[in-house]
């Protein structure tokens, strides 16, 4: 059963990572769109998989949070991953199956799943 | 859109474009009818934007000229002899209203109202907070995040991948033996 209790756990634990996280300059972004054409397409279970995966494997310096129309509609869902210092990358007709990839290669190893990206999809 | 939650997903999306602060989203069910109401305190939109408004080729993006979230829940919900009603006013805020007959043929399943409630809550502007009420003939849920914030404090917000998560699981459980 999901409590209150429960959450004051995830408080206690985070709390202790505040400090970290926040001398880290090296914070990486997921940018999921969440227009209609977004959520149309099937943007909710990528963008609940992306929650998931950093939430299992504690990648403290990934947030993940959510847009409007990113304006190529046909190729939703979409990301886009910010990478300090590194070139934005746009994810395309994505599925929650590939997401496991994009966190581990991309935001953990810092290789852009090319085959996923907009370049290899236009 | 293959259920009713994804387009309360979309339709209160309006609302944080719109600047609320609050939001209230609302399931009831009972007596062969099913009622999705997303009613904010946003910038509201002028009548003549609102005689419009469930006209496609009405819309407040920026990247297109058409706009299909009111125009599709409005199809969804006369598909099944019911309506779609959109109160508002300037400065006020802003009632979508959407009714179905829950037990047309054509009628959605309402789907993963957990998922869309926590998205919600995960990705709120900072100040801006959001209720869940499922009312059904065998009892309530209510989900408010600012209950949620209390509990977490100043340093955690809701957008934790793992808060999220915890969220989606607490509105499951507790939509659970409702339907």
């Amino acid at each position: 059963m999901k409590s209150l209790e429960e959450l004051r756990a995830i408080r206690e634990k985070m709390q202790k990572q505040i400090d970290i996280r926040e001398n880290s300059a090296d914070d990486i972004r997921v940018v999921v769109g969440m227009a209609t054409c977004g959520i149309a397409a099937g943007a909710r279970p990528v963008l609940t998989a992306f929650l998931e995966e950093v939430a299992k494997r504690e990648l403290k310096n990934v947030t993940v949070t959510q847009t409007g129309c990113i304006g190529v509609c046909r190729l939703e869902p979409i990301a886009e991953v910010y990478v300090p210092g590194e070139e934005k990358v746009t994810y395309v007709k994505l599925t929650p199956e590939k997401v496991p990839r994009i966190v581990a290669e991309h935001l953990v190893n810092h290789n852009p799943v090319t085959e996923y990206t907009i370049g290899a999809a236009e | 859109m293959k259920e009713l939650s994804l387009h309360i997903l979309d339709i209160a999306q309006n609302s944080i474009a719109a600047g609320a602060k609050h939001v209230d989203l609302t399931v009831e069910e009972g007596e062969g009818l099913l009622r999705i109401t997303v009613a904010d305190d946003g910038r509201g939109m002028s009548p003549e934007f609102l005689a419009s408004v469930t006209d496609p080729f009405t819309t407040t993006r920026t990247t297109r000229k058409v706009g299909l979230g009111l125009p599709l829940l409005r199809l969804a919900a006369e598909q099944t002899g019911g309506g779609l009603r959109v109160e508002s006013r300037l400065g006020v805020g802003t009632t979508v209203t959407a009714a179905f007959r829950a037990d047309h043929i054509d009628c959605p399943p309402l789907g993963d109202t957990a998922s869309t409630v926590s998205l919600l809550a995960q990705g709120l502007p900072e100040g801006m907070e959001l209720t869940y009420t499922r009312r059904t003939p065998r009892g309530e849920f209510r989900f408010d995040t600012a209950e949620i914030r209390a509990v977490l404090g100043p340093d955690v917000p809701l957008s934790e991948p793992e808060v999220a998560e915890w969220m989606r699981g607490y509105v499951a459980e507790g939509e659970e033996g409702l339907a």
